[in-house]
């Protein structure tokens, strides 16, 4: 039996990841690779994380079966495991609260992120707040308009909101910003990536902190429905809700894994931001992995409806499970996501980010081609609040 | 012997340092590199780095982003960049040009189709600034192959190992980052930059230049005691955003003609 045991020491998954970085950046990312090696496997560390998701989090998070939803596709059985209950909303806490602990350890007094949804920039700035370090958030201008909810919270968690202009002001730009900010206060400055993107060791770290999805759900299942589901169901933008819900089932051959991208206006409109189904292998943000760019090697505004998705390149190991065929990779569009996002408010009482719409949205075609025995779980990755106003904005049936 | 040698051994034997200005190429426009690059040599310079536009230049800072998105704006890419050079080479067949920029529009292109139009086209090094030396080594087999020069970045905060392992792959010059932080940023300290420029030429036997901080004759003057090269980056995009189209050629060339000058008055003290 093969064990998967990706990346190598280099941060490669085949071809994809590696540290593509200016020498600037090398000295600390080096730092913090040996850093998270120590602590990886420290069994202190280990206790606190757990500690922290307990106590903090809220973990773990339940499994529910969205039983009327299911019955009205008339298929498989749709089974949700409810990261949306997390403390701030999203998966995103549990990497969150992993770095800054490393962070602490490593005793720097300043964290850095950036953010797309603004979700990721919300956990940044909670966990900031629980240990007392000072939060910068960089988030594309773009992003600040359509998810101002998020970035009240973040100013009310004190942490200070830098809104970016740069390029297409979106989740990239955040990112080259927040990377500018760490090569000029490396001394002092931990740099919170929020998906399992950037150089290595960070599309590592993250996943290892988010698996704990994974790794409950294994458990979950067993306990409760005394076997494991069928297939696995997330959506993809950077990747790190799906990674973590993935990587503890990655060996397990008979279990599908669907990752879901924002398709956006549609992939033929070319307003999308699929980059797995339409991207090209390049290098970008550190690691080397599929982009949406043109012929000259530029890198594409990508459009999505959910800020969270809206990125044009993907983790690297994504990149890898793709092209080693373990994961499949589809496209959603925005009016697809939309409607999901209200089924499940109607049919479940639960409102989705829109983020996890797009996992929901693909869940809602392939149930009914499934047998009712079937079991999909869906990992609904965040709640909706924040999206309120996007969404009752196209909703010509809703008015106060 | 390749042109970058032949630059710094004639300059060694005059005793003077070697000026590199650096510049976007298309930026102002892409009618005006020609005339930029034939007037950066007009008033002094030795080496040309031609910056290629990139859509997400994360090592750079502000001025350079911007002169990139200038470009980007009339769709400049790296075949342009190329043909460019290519131009430039029909009136100068001395003076060394290297390009700057981000890995994936050489990946976009292929290493193979662009070390051999670069080759063709007159480019006499490539530094390609998220390509570290640990991603490189078949990167640095296509330039070798086409006798292109691999210019490669050390930082403050580069270790003596990896100084080393530079040292192996580097051909042409090394490029001392003389701060932390983006291209742009303010606050040399000379007396870092000789106490690591120390080190660097204990292990390093090719000519080094030292840039990030440059901003006029006094600091150009201080770093040319120091080091092999001078480049200005920055302050010279600074210039070409900030001139009127009828005056960017003649600003350009009083700014580094002024940095030249700098530049020769501290290899005479």
């Amino acid at each position: 039996m093969n064990v998967y045991d990706l990346p190598d020491r280099h941060g490669h998954f085949g071809p994809y990841g590696g540290v593509f970085v200016a020498e600037t950046l090398i000295a600390a990312l080096e730092e913090l690779r040996v850093q998270y090696e120590r602590y990886r496997n420290d069994a202190d560390f280990q206790a606190e994380f757990a500690d922290e998701l307990k106590h903090y989090v809220g973990r773990p998070s339940p499994i529910y079966h969205a039983k009327r939803w299911s019955a009205h596709l008339g298929g498989a059985q749709i089974l949700l495991k409810r990261e949306d209950l997390n403390h701030t909303g999203a998966h995103k806490i549990n990497n969150a609260i992993g770095q800054a602990l490393l962070a602490r350890r490593m005793g720097k007094s300043r964290v850095i992120a950036e953010t797309g949804a603004g979700q990721h920039g919300v956990a940044s700035a909670t966990v900031a707040a629980r240990y007392g370090i000072e939060c910068v958030v960089y988030m594309g201008s773009v992003d600040v308009e359509r998810q101002a909810a998020n970035v009240h919270r973040m100013k009310l968690l004190g942490a200070t909101v830098v809104p970016v202009e740069s390029g297409s002001r979106t989740l990239k730009d955040a990112l080259n910003e927040a990377m500018r900010d760490w090569v000029t206060n490396i001394g002092d400055t931990f740099y919170i990536i929020g998906t399992v993107a950037g150089p290595h060791p960070y599309p590592m770290m993250v996943r290892d902190f988010q698996a704990i999805i994974g790794r409950e759900a294994i458990v979950q299942m067993q306990e409760e429905y005394g076997r494991q589901p069928d297939a696995l169901i997330a959506c993809v933008g950077g990747g790190s809700n799906a990674i973590g819900l993935f990587y503890p089932y990655i060996d397990n051959n008979n279990i599908r894994m669907i990752g879901v991208e924002a398709a956006g206006h549609g992939i033929e409109s070319g307003r999308h931001a699929a980059t797995l189904t339409t991207g090209r292998p390049g290098v970008l943000h550190g690691n080397r992995t599929y982009l949406i760019q043109d012929e000259n090697g530029q890198i594409i505004e990508t459009h999505s409806i959910s800020a969270g998705l809206d990125y044009p390149g993907v983790g690297p190991e994504h990149a890898w499970l793709k092209d080693s065929n373990r994961a499949e990779y589809v496209g959603i569009t925005d009016d697809e996501a939309l409607a999901a996002f209200h089924a499940l408010c109607r049919y479940e009482g639960i409102m989705p980010a829109l983020e996890s719409s797009h996992a929901l949205a693909y869940v809602a075609k392939l149930a009914p081609t499934l047998g009712r025995d079937k079991l999909l779980l869906v990992n609904l990755s965040g709640r909706g609040d924040k999206d309120m106003a996007t969404v009752v904005a196209r909703a010509s049936d809703i008015t106060l | 012997m390749s042109r970058i040698a032949i630059v710094f051994d004639k300059l060694r034997v005059q005793g003077r340092k070697a000026l590199i200005p650096f510049i976007t190429a298309g930026d102002p426009e892409p009618a005006m590199m020609v005339p930029l690059m034939q007037e950066l040599v007009k008033a002094g310079a030795d080496i040309i780095e031609l910056g290629v536009p990139f859509s997400d230049p994360m090592a750079d800072g502000p001025t350079i982003q911007r002169s990139s998105e200038r470009a980007l704006k009339h769709h400049v890419g790296l075949n342009d960049v190329l043909t460019m050079v290519a131009e430039f080479r029909k009136g100068n067949t001395y003076t060394p040009v290297v390009l700057m920029g981000y890995a994936n529009p050489v990946e976009a292109m292929g290493y193979e189709k662009f070390t051999a139009r670069a080759k063709e086209c007159g480019i006499d090094g490539v530094l390609t600034v998220d390509y570290p030396p640990e991603e490189s080594a078949e990167w640095v087999k296509y330039l070798e192959h086409q006798q292109i020069d691999a210019i490669f970045l050390l930082s403050p905060t580069t270790p003596q190992a990896r100084i080393e392992q530079v040292a192996e792959m580097a051909r042409g010059y090394v490029y001392y980052v003389s701060l932390k932080g983006v291209t742009g940023a303010l606050n040399l300290d000379l007396n870092d930059v000789a106490s690591k420029l120390a080190q660097l030429r204990s292990v390093i036997s090719i000519p080094i230049g030292v840039g990030f901080g440059i901003r006029d004759g006094g600091t150009a003057k201080a770093v040319a005691a120091l080091a092999d090269a001078v480049v200005v980056g920055s302050r010279i995009i600074e210039e070409i955003e900030n001139s009127s189209k009828e005056k960017v050629l003649a600003n350009v060339y009083h700014l580094v003609k002024s940095l030249r000058s700098a530049i020769d008055g501290a290899d005479r003290s």
